[in-house]
């Protein structure tokens, strides 16, 4: 992987970029149980596959979702955050 | 050196899963202290060709939190005669180790651990950037000029060992007490019945048992996913180097947060050198230029007169990665499913422990009480292990 197609900037170096981590559903913390919260905040599917993820052009400071194969290593499809996060129920990337 | 076992037995009292040193150090104590013989060891590749292979070989114990210290002295303890009960010369050697301290805030950490090892009664105390020098004249005490030396945290039990000869030695010791290994063996699913552990399938066909142990590093989500547990674990690689075998100039081993450099020299001569994990998840052991030059460039601020020197391999591991860098060891949810997993980056020096702390937990049922605080349901208890501060670089 050595380019990364920002939605915003185009195919740029892959070193330019940083990785935050896969897109998840942040459940309400006023209403889901201590057992849902920790879940939420520990708790990673950490098995190969196609995820979703947050990624940053950091020279421009945008975030973005990207589709990416973790075993192979390749970026299926990028996506500015808006389209996703209606469509994938993104919360904030993870810090 | 192993028997080669042509079937499986339809049943084995435990399954370890991974012949690593861990699992196979799991197999010998669980064989010698607990009387368990009828067992089976799988491993899908050879014995330690995962990351027990892949490591750079610190041994050490100056931790930060009394959990990790503990835990990790005592596996420095049992590193002593390792060579002798196995009649095997693993190359044990008493290097000292020092981490540097480039700025006020990392020598502040240093005095902190200092402290903490001191009270545990382990070998580490704060010195100063001449004390450094004498023990390496070479080192540009400037870095450059980009991040001149303050001070370091001295750890003098720090060593390093032959990485293959611990798996070989502990995993002859288990064959020797009639536990199987089979190597080319892959698990392909784990079978739970009622919340217990029934059988293991394996590419070899299936067998039952009521005791699975998890030692397979970096494909732990993968084994947790067959039984259906979820955990924070996820997987990074990390990446090392080693350069064509020098004259010995370095006797101690050297670790720089701030340049995110590890090293040390081996018996043969080579610099054997680490940095920091790959930035993002992958299931891959793939080499990096860009991890080269990071590297190189980062020891040549600390060593200017290495420019000519060739490195001669590169490769990675992959590390099981938890939130609080602390490994997650023990029971779980699923009875007689056991984890000796999460050991990221630093699980190499505490093979003799993990043995010993997982072989007792597999025998009893119950977790050793030097294991508890990496249980896995510490997460659940918002009751983490915070060894950030300690476990390697540049995290």
């Amino acid at each position: 992987m050595k380019l990364i197609v920002c939605p915003l900037n185009g195919a740029r170096p892959a070193a330019e970029f940083f990785y935050g981590g896969e897109v998840r559903q942040m459940p309400d913390p006023a209403a889901c149980s201590d057992a849902e919260w920790s879940d939420y905040v520990f708790n990673r599917s950490g098995s190969p596959g196609r995820k979703y993820e947050w990624w940053c052009h950091t020279p421009s400071g945008h975030w973005f979702i990207a589709l990416r194969d973790t075993a192979a290593d390749v970026i299926l499809e990028t996506m500015p955050a808006e389209a996703a996060r209606g469509a994938l129920g993104a919360s904030e990337p993870r810090s | 050196m192993f028997t080669h076992h042509e079937k499986l037995k339809d049943a084995y009292d435990a399954v370890i899963i991974g012949a690593g040193g861990h699992g196979l150090a799991a197999a010998y104590y669980l064989a010698r202290d607990h009387g368990m013989r009828d067992v089976a060891v799988f491993e899908k590749g050879y014995i330690g060709g995962g990351n027990t292979g892949r490591n750079t070989t610190i041994i050490r114990s100056n931790y930060l939190t009394p959990e990790g210290v503990g835990f990790y002295d005592e596996s420095v303890r049992l590193w002593q005669d390792l060579s002798a009960e196995f009649d095997l010369n693993l190359f044990y050697s008493t290097r000292g180790h020092f981490t540097l301290a480039h700025t006020d805030s990392a020598m502040r950490t240093m005095r902190w651990r200092a402290e903490v090892n001191k009270h545990f009664g382990v070998r580490s105390e704060v010195v100063d950037a001449d004390f450094v020098r004498r023990f390496i004249p070479m080192l540009d005490l400037q870095c450059g000029g980009h991040a001149p030396i303050q001070g370091a945290l001295y750890h003098e039990p720090g060593a390093i060992a032959r990485h293959d000869a611990v798996a070989w030695g502990y995993g002859r010791g288990a064959d020797r007490r009639g536990v199987e290994i089979h190597q080319q063996t892959e698990v392909t699913g784990i079978q739970v019945k009622g919340g217990r552990v029934a059988g293991v399938e394996t590419t070899r066909g299936a067998i039952s048992t009521p005791r699975v142990l998890c030692a397979v590093a970096g494909f732990t989500p993968r084994l947790l996913d067959m039984v259906g547990l979820r955990s924070p674990i996820y997987i990074h690689p990390l990446q090392a180097m080693v350069s064509e075998p020098l004259k010995p100039w370095l006797d101690p081993i050297l670790v720089s947060g701030s340049l995110h450099v590890y090293v040390s020299q081996t018996a043969r001569g080579e610099l054997v050198m680490g940095a920091s994990l790959d930035p993002y998840e992958l299931h891959q052991t793939r080499s990096t230029l860009d991890f080269a030059e990071g590297l190189a460039a980062h020891m040549l601020d600390m060593f200017p007169f290495l420019s000519e020197v060739k490195v001669n391999r590169q490769w990675a591991g992959l590390a099981d990665m938890t939130p609080d860098f602390a490994p997650i060891m023990g029971t779980t949810p699923v009875e007689g499913f056991f984890i000796d997993a999460g050991w990221g980056t630093w699980g190499f020096k505490a093979t003799p422990v993990c043995g010993k702390t997982m072989s007792h937990t597999v025998a009893t049922g119950n977790n050793h009480p030097l294991i508890e605080g990496f249980s896995l349901d510490r997460f659940s208890r918002f009751r983490l292990t915070g060894e950030k501060g300690a476990a390697s670089v540049g995290h």
